[in-house]
C-alpha cells in the first residue's frame, strides 16, 4: 500500500537543487531589476522634488491671494503630503513586511489580492478594518480607550515635520529639528500607557507599563548616540547634517557619518538598536509580546482604533529609517560620484527603505529579550558606551580641527 | 494581582489554565488547572474491542501518535503472549523514531515562538511536513495513524518509501545544524533559557519527570536502554544528557535526540529484511486471558506506560495510562515561584506538554 501524493506537494529537496531553472525565479529577478531601473529612469526624469515644490509655491503666489492665505494653503499642502506619506507607508510597509517575512520563512505571503504578488492585500485589509465592529470592553474606561490611539498617532504625524525626504525636502525647516523629532516621538508612549490602563485588562496593563519603562529608558541612548553626529555636523538642523555628508574622500569614499572610523559605526549601531526598541519591534517587542501578554496594550482594541496603533508603529519605523538615512547614510548624497544624476529624494528613500528592511529582518530573525534583560542591556551597556563614544568623538573632532 | 493565563492564551499549548498570583512582574504563586480536554478515553476503552482501543490511543499525544499505538499494542501482546515479527518490529522502530523527530520539531518551532522567534517555527514545520507526507504515503493518515496494530503493523511499505525516507534523512541532517545557528546558540535565546527554570536532579526524580525533561537534569534514564522493546537493544545510539537542568538543557536534549533518532532510523532502514508484518495467530476478535500487564515505551515526551487488566472478555477490564505530560506538568507549580511573567512561557514551553495527553 503506497499512496501517490501527487505532483502538487513538492519537497524542498525537489526545488532547492534547481531554483534558477524555475521560470518563477527568473521572472522575479527580471521584475526586480525592471522596477529598480524604472525608478531610476523616472527619478532622473522628474528631478529634485524640492524644485517642484518651489515651482508650486510660485504658482500659488500668482493667484493674487494675500500672503497669509498662501502660507496657510502651503502648510495644508505640506501637511497633506506628510499624512499621505504616513498612510501610504502603512499600506506599503505591512505588505512589504508580509512579503519579507514570507520569503525569510520559505513561504510566499499574499499572492492573490490585486493580482500581482498580492499588492492590494493591505488595501483590502484596511477596508475590512474600517467595517469591523469597534468593541470597547465593559470594564474599559470609555473616553480614555477612545483617546489612546489618537494620543499615540498625533505625535507621530507631528514628528515628521522636519524629517528630510531628500536634500532640502522637508515639510518644515527647523533649527532644532533633531530635538523636535525626539521630543514628539517621546509623547506617543503616553497613548500606549493610556491604552494599557484604560482597557480594563491585566495583560494590557502589563504591556502598557512595560512600554512606558522601555521607551523612556531607550530614549536616552537613542539621543546620546546621535550626539557625535551633531558634533561633527555642528547643528541640530537636519538639512545641515545632510549637507555635511556631501562629498567624497579620495574621490570615491562617501563622507557619510557611518564611515567615520569607530565613532560612526558605534553611533549607527546604537541608534539602530535604540530605534528598534523605541518602535517596540522584536527583539524588543516586550510591550506586545504575543506569547506572554496575548497582544499587550492593544489586546482590547479592534477595527480602526487598532489600526491606528499599527499606523503609529509603522510610522515610527519609517521615521527611524529616514533618520538613520539622514544621520548616518549620507541623506540625499549618492554613494558614488557618477550616480549623482539620480535625484536626492530617490537616494534618501532608497536608504530609508533599506533600513526598514533591516528592521524587518531583525524582527523575523531574533527571539525576544526579557524585561529585566532589556533594561540591563540599556542601562549597563548602551548608555555607558554611548557616553564613551561621545568622548571618542570629541577627541576625533579635536584632532580634525587641530 | 491574579492573572488567568489560559485556557485561551497563545502560549499555553492547548487548553491549560495557569492561575498566577503576581506582584509586578514576579510570580508569587502558580497553580496549573487541567481538565479542559478530558475525553475519558480510559473509560471509553472499557467498552471497545482491543483493536478499536488503538484508535483511541492516537488521541492522547496527538503530536506523536505512533508510540501511543505502540504502547497499547505492546501491553495487549504481553497479555496474549504473541510477538510481532522482525520486520514489523523494525517498522515500529522507524515510525516511532520518525515521530519523535516530528514531535521534537513541533517543540522546537513552538518554543521558538514562545521565546519570540517566529521563523524557526516555519522551518520546523517544513521538515515535519515531509515526515507527515511519509506517513501519508504509508498509512493514509497524517496525524492519527492507527498504524501499529496488535501483533504487527497495519501495512507494509510502498515501493519508493525507503528511498523517500532516506532522501528526507539526508535533507534533514544539515537542517539540525541550521536550527543550532538560528536558535540554539543565539545569544538572546541563550539569555532567555540558560539558567532559567532549573530542575535539580533530585527534584526531577522526586516529581516523576521523564523523557528529555528528566535527561535535561542529567539523569540517565531512557526506557529504550533500560528496558528495550521492539529490538532497541540492537541499535547503537546515545542518550543525550543535559548539565544543569535549565530550559536550555531540556531544549538542547531534544535537538540532540533528533540527531540520534536519525541514526536509529538509518540503522533500522538498513536492517529492514523482507518478511511478515503481522504475527501468526492473532484472531479477529481478541480475547486475551484474564490477567494484568504493564508496558512502557520511551515516547517523544517521556516514559509512556500503560497498565492493562483483562478479564477474558473482548474489551479491556480496566486500563490506566501513565502519561508523561501529566507528570511533567505538575512540577510547574514549584518552578514558577519567584520568576518573571516572561519566564512562565519559557519554562512551560521547555516542558513540552501536550494537553491531549495530560487530560486524556
Amino acid at each position: 500500500m503506497s499512496r501517490d501524493l501527487g505532483s502538487s506537494r513538492l519537497w524542498p529537496t525537489e526545488v532547492w537543487s534547481r531554483p534558477w531553472s524555475l521560470p518563477r525565479y527568473r521572472a522575479g529577478a527580471m521584475w526586480l531589476g525592471g522596477i529598480a531601473a524604472g525608478i531610476v529612469v523616472i527619478g532622473a526624469g522628474v528631478g529634485e522634488l524640492s524644485l517642484w515644490g518651489d515651482r508650486l509655491l510660485g504658482l500659488l503666489g500668482r493667484f493674487g491671494l494675500p500672503p497669509v492665505a498662501v502660507a496657510w494653503i502651503w502648510v495644508l499642502v505640506k501637511l497633506g503630503c506628510v499624512l499621505g506619506v504616513i498612510v501610504a507607508n502603512g499600506l506599503w510597509a505591512v505588505w512589504w513586511e508580509r512579503k519579507i517575512s514570507a520569503h525569510i520563512q520559505s513561504r510566499f505571503g499574499p499572492m492573490y489580492a490585486g493580482g500581482f504578488h498580492g499588492w492590494a492585500q493591505t488595501i483590502f485589509d484596511t477596508i475590512k478594518l474600517l467595517f469591523k465592529e469597534d468593541v470597547t470592553p465593559a470594564a474599559a474606561d470609555q473616553p480614555m480607550h477612545a483617546l489612546a490611539p489618537i494620543v499615540a498617532i498625533a505625535p507621530c504625524v507631528m514628528a515628521f515635520a522636519p524629517v528630510l525626504f531628500g536634500t532640502e525636502l522637508a515639510a518644515a525647516r527647523l533649527d532644532m529639528g533633531v530635538l523636535y523629532i525626539f521630543a514628539f516621538a517621546g509623547i506617543s508612549v503616553i497613548g500606549v500607557v493610556m491604552a494599557g490602563w484604560a482597557s480594563g485588562n491585566k495583560y494590557s496593563l502589563l504591556g502598557g507599563l512595560r512600554a512606558a519603562a522601555q521607551i523612556v529608558s531607550y530614549e536616552l541612548p537613542r539621543g546620546f548616540s546621535v550626539v557625535p553626529v551633531l558634533m561633527f555636523a555642528g547643528s541640530l538642523d537636519l538639512a545641515v547634517i545632510d549637507r555635511a555628508q556631501a562629498g567624497y574622500w579620495l574621490g570615491f569614499i562617501p563622507r557619510w557619518f557611518v564611515f567615520y572610523p569607530v565613532v560612526g559605526q558605534v553611533s549607527f549601531l546604537f541608534f539602530l538598536i535604540a530605534s528598534v526598541a523605541e518602535t517596540n519591534r522584536t527583539p524588543f517587542d516586550i510591550p506586545e509580546a504575543e506569547s506572554e501578554l496575548v497582544a499587550g496594550f492593544h489586546t482590547e482594541f479592534s477595527g480602526m482604533k487598532w489600526s491606528m496603533f499599527f499606523l503609529t508603529e509603522y510610522g515610527y519605523v519609517l521615521l527611524s529609517s529616514f533618520l538613520l538615512a539622514a544621520f548616518f547614510l549620507g541623506g540625499g548624497a549618492a554613494p558614488l560620484p557618477f550616480l549623482r544624476f539620480v535625484p536626492s529624494w530617490i537616494w534618501m528613500t532608497g536608504k530609508a527603505m533599506f533600513m526598514m528592511f533591516v528592521f524587518m529582518w531583525f524582527r523575523w530573525t531574533f527571539p525576544r529579550l526579557r524585561v529585566d534583560q532589556l533594561m540591563d542591556f540599556n542601562w549597563k551597556f548602551l548608555l555607558p558606551w554611548s557616553f564613551a563614544n561621545i568622548g571618542l568623538a570629541g577627541i576625533m573632532l579635536w584632532w580634525m580641527l587641530r | 494581582m491574579f492573572i488567568n493565563m489560559g485556557p485561551q492564551h497563545p502560549s499555553t499549548h492547548g487548553v491549560l489554565r495557569l492561575g498566577l498570583t503576581i506582584s509586578g512582574e514576579v510570580i508569587n504563586k502558580a497553580v496549573p488547572d487541567i481538565g479542559y480536554l478530558h475525553r475519558g478515553t480510559e473509560k471509553l476503552m472499557e467498552t471497545r474491542s482491543y483493536q478499536q482501543c488503538v484508535v483511541l490511543t492516537d488521541r492522547w499525544d496527538y503530536c506523536s501518535a505512533m508510540p501511543n499505538n505502540l504502547v497499547f499494542c505492546l501491553a495487549a501482546e504481553k497479555l496474549m503472549a504473541v510477538q510481532a515479527p522482525p520486520r514489523a518490529q523494525a517498522l515500529r522502530v522507524v515510525m516511532c523514531e520518525l515521530n519523535r523527530i516530528a514531535s521534537h520539531l513541533i517543540f522546537l518551532g513552538t518554543y521558538g515562538i514562545d521565546i519570540g522567534a517566529l521563523t524557526p517555527f516555519l522551518y520546523a514545520f517544513r521538515e515535519r511536513e515531509m515526515i507527515l507526507d511519509l506517513y501519508e504515503m504509508l498509512c493514509g493518515a497524517r496525524l492519527t495513524y492507527n498504524y501499529i496494530r496488535i501483533g504487527g503493523v497495519a501495512a507494509d511499505l510502498g515501493e519508493d518509501w525507503v528511498a523517500k525516507c532516506r532522501e528526507f534523512l539526508e535533507y534533514f541532517k544539515p537542517r539540525i545544524d541550521e536550527y543550532d545557528t538560528l536558535l540554539s546558540f543565539n545569544p538572546i535565546f541563550l539569555a532567555r533559557t540558560q539558567g532559567v527554570g532549573i530542575i535539580p536532579r533530585e527534584s526531577a526524580v522526586a516529581w516523576g519527570l521523564s523523557g528529555p525533561n528528566l535527561r535535561g537534569s542529567g539523569v540517565d534514564y531512557d526506557a529504550r536502554k533500560s528496558e528495550p522493546y521492539c529490538g532497541y537493544e540492537a541499535y547503537d545510539f546515545d542518550v543525550p544528557l543535559g548539565q544543569t537542568g535549565s530550559c536550555w538543557d531540556r531544549y538542547f536534549c531534544r535537538v540532540q535526540e533528533m540527531r540520534q533518532s536519525v541514526r536509529i532510523v538509518e540503522a533500522a532502514l538498513a536492517r529492514l529484511a523482507p518478511g511478515e508484518i503481522m504475527a501468526k495467530g492473532v484472531p479477529k476478535i481478541i480475547k486475551p486471558p484474564a490477567g494484568e500487564a504493564y508496558a512502557h515505551v520511551e515516547a517523544s515526551r517521556g516514559d509512556l506506560g500503560i497498565y492493562l487488566a483483562a478479564d477474558g472478555g473482548a474489551a479491556p477490564y480496566r486500563l490506566h495510562v501513565r502519561a508523561p505530560s501529566f507528570l511533567n506538568l505538575a512540577i510547574l507549580q514549584e518552578m514558577l515561584v519567584g520568576r518573571k511573567v516572561a519566564d512562565v512561557i519559557a519554562v512551560m514551553g521547555s516542558l513540552d506538554i501536550v494537553l491531549g495527553e495530560v487530560d486524556r
